[in-house]
């Protein structure tokens, strides 16, 4: 049978020529976000800085304080992650689960000095000697602190990402409102990016049908001028609304000489969340315009002319004729606008101030300022939870394959 | 027809013109505004009196001097031209070769396939950053040039799958036959045939992906080191720290070069779309 196994060799080579870059993409892309889900679960630097530490406070019950052998075992591992130095990286991690303990966990070994040896100094017990240097040495939660510090896997980033705690018997529970930080900045970002997707569409939809119906002179002067900012760099277009927007700034200037705001009362136009507003607008216009073009286009005109000739209005004919032959592209072009606001990082940066922030800025933050990375990944995942939640919404209204580009 | 509906429908043609000329507005004063600024002979981000009047001395290309004095950004253009050629020629040369099999009808699994090699391009980069500076420090690829090539790399790639599917699909499979029948093997049907018309296809697909290294910061800013400083890292830094006009004249020069790549596009789409016919 030569046919099916010319079928055959034909669907091997089709797939052999995408495996190459479906290699690539999952070592350089796919890995790496796996390595993040892994991250937001799994941190082992604790257990592998104070082992023997953790396997003693495994057999503790959990009351008052661990025994004398387990008081003496976290002095020596102390002892030794200040040599290696790895004691920060330890110290930090047990702050996060209760603050305070940072400084605690850096002093003990620097105030034990370095000639101690096996015995504890002045020929007390190991739990005065700490007890001498901090009283937290005394409490039950500073144990209960390094023990869940010391799990590998826990799931406390992400009760953590959506404002849930973890309280010192086990169960968890939502944060006092005054710490619940994330869900609200989740709600915010969302709130944001449908603010964007609409006024996307309400300024992107007029352009995509001027440039369809303007006549063969206009139309390619009016795509051009959509083309342009769709090609230019991101960081340009944000420094321009910098130059614009700000206080001295060239909107303000022209209201201040026209005489509509008073020199000394200038609008704050950016640095909060009006800025984040234009901007990402702005930066966003073009993928929702660029659908919408190429739907528009193939709409016959004679369609809006039957619909005149059998008596209807131009707005019954646009409402009951025209809009729902454009809704292929709204969906596409709201789709991806969508997709792309949540995720926006660079025009909050830059244009947000304090209130413009989105969650993609809290991710870069703990990444880069707060170095609490575990959290960050935790973050991460959700937000990336949610794009590919859009993404096969995505693929099942338009079809990822018809996806244009320009 | 009444000459209320009339009065009625010219104003509403002309809220419709008004609308549409204000969204242009939008849509292009800011590109607008900083390329005369850029021009400016004092360090301020609005038109002088002098601009206005057309002052010859309120004018002056100190800016653009800086530019070329400043030794920083020469490394930064460097840098950026060093990767995103890198990253480019990998991307397209894997895109491409991945587009012919997803063009192929007997492509089993096509549509999965194209949502994994499309999906760099949707992710938010931020997670991008995040995952692959984890990822590359382990394998000690953190603060080089190739682990910024690898993951250029991979967010480039998706548009010339994009690009070269859609050329592809405008290609006369006959062509390949008649070539296959004239005696021409696997390899010389698809450098002598194929290649030379999905050609414009190919080649903005890489214009695409040169783009998006080009313009890309968040890796960057997460991955590179000091010696990773492209374009717009350098340009963040000068937004972020003290915003100087050098920053408007390199946006300038930026928005000259993003209107040669559209031309270029638009002049290959035109080429292939009459390849196709």
């Amino acid at each position: 049978m030569p046919a099916i196994k010319e079928a055959r060799s034909s669907r091997l080579r089709a797939a052999g020529l995408t495996l190459p870059l479906i290699a690539f993409i999952a070592v350089t892309f796919i890995a790496p976000l796996g390595n993040l889900l892994t991250r937001s679960v799994y941190d082992a630097e604790v257990a592998d800085i104070l082992p023997e530490t953790l396997a003693a406070l495994a057999k503790w019950d959990g009351s008052g304080t661990p025994s004398e052998a387990t008081f003496a075992t976290m002095a020596s591992e102390l002892l030794r992650a200040r040599d290696e130095r790895t004691l920060g990286r330890a110290a930090t991690r047990i702050n996060r689960i209760q603050s305070g303990l940072r400084s605690v966990i850096v002093k003990t070994p620097r105030r034990l000095g370095r000639d101690v040896g096996t015995e504890p100094p002045n020929g007390g017990t190991w739990q005065d000697a700490l007890l001498a240097i901090d009283e937290d040495w005394g409490e039950t939660a500073t144990w209960l602190a390094i023990r869940e510090a010391g799990q590998r896997f826990t799931a406390r980033h992400f009760l953590n990402a959506v404002d849930l705690e973890t309280r010192a018997d086990g169960s968890s529970g939502a944060m006092p409102e005054t710490r619940r930080i994330y869900v609200p900045l989740y709600l915010r970002t969302l709130w944001v990016s449908i603010g964007v997707t609409l006024l996307c569409l309400v300024i992107g939809y007029p352009i995509a049908h001027a440039i369809v119906h303007a006549g063969p002179r206009w139309s390619t002067t009016l795509l051009v001028l959509v083309l342009v900012p769709f090609w230019t760099s991101l960081l340009v277009r944000t420094t321009a609304w910098i130059v614009l927007l700000q206080n001295q700034g060239v909107v303000n200037d022209i209201l201040v000489a026209l005489g509509i705001v008073a020199d000394d009362e200038r609008i704050a136009m950016i640095y909060n969340m009006t800025g984040t507003f234009v901007a990402m607008t702005h930066v966003l216009l073009p993928f929702m315009v660029l659908p919408l073009y190429s739907v528009m286009r193939s709409i016959p005109a004679r369609h809006m002319d039957a619909a005149a000739s059998l008596g209807a209005t131009p707005m019954q004919a646009f409402r009951r004729v025209y809009w729902p032959q454009t809704l292929p592209g709204v969906g596409a072009g709201a789709l991806l606008v969508f997709i792309l606001a949540i995720g926006y990082y660079i025009t909050p940066a830059l244009v947000g101030g304090q209130s413009g922030q989105l969650i993609s800025n809290m991710i870069a933050y703990h990444m880069q300022t707060s170095l609490n990375w575990g959290l960050a990944a935790a973050l991460a995942a959700i937000l990336l939870l949610a794009v590919i939640g859009l993404y096969v919404l995505y693929d099942r209204v338009v079809g990822i394959d018809r996806m244009r580009l320009g | 027809m009444t000459t209320a509906t009339v009065a009625h429908r010219r104003l509403g043609r002309y809220a419709y013109v008004g609308f549409c000329a204000c969204a242009f507005v939008f849509l292009v004063a800011p590109i607008l505004v900083i390329v005369p600024l850029s021009f400016n002979a004092e360090p301020y981000f609005t038109f002088t009196e002098g601009m206005l009047r057309l002052d010859a001395d309120a004018w002056s290309l100190r800016w653009y001097r800086s530019i070329v004095e400043d030794e920083q950004w020469g490394r930064a253009l460097i840098n950026s031209l060093v990767i995103g050629i890198a990253a480019t020629l990998l991307a397209t040369t894997l895109g491409t070769v991945a587009a012919l099999g997803l063009a192929n009808p007997a492509m089993p699994g096509r549509r999965a396939a194209m949502g994994i090699l499309i999906s760099p391009m949707i992710t938010p980069v931020i997670i991008v950053a995040v995952g692959v500076f984890f990822f590359y420090s382990n394998l000690g690829l953190a603060q080089t040039h190739v682990g910024l090539i690898l993951a250029h790399a991979a967010l480039g790639a998706p548009f010339v799958v994009i690009t070269v599917t859609a050329t592809l699909a405008g290609f006369d499979r006959t062509l390949m036959r008649a070539a296959a029948s004239l005696g021409a093997g696997a390899l010389t049907r698809f450098r002598r045939v194929q290649l030379p018309l999905i050609a414009p296809g190919v080649f903005s697909g890489g214009l695409f992906a040169f783009a998006a290294s080009f313009d890309e910061v968040v890796v960057v800013l997460l991955m590179g080191g000091l010696d990773q400083r492209t374009i717009p890292r350098q340009m963040w830094a000068g937004i972020r720290e003290q915003i100087s006009p050098t920053i408007l004249a390199v946006a300038t020069l930026l928005i000259v070069f993003a209107v040669l790549v559209l031309f270029t596009v638009e002049w290959l789409r035109r080429r292939s779309s009459e390849a196709a016919v």
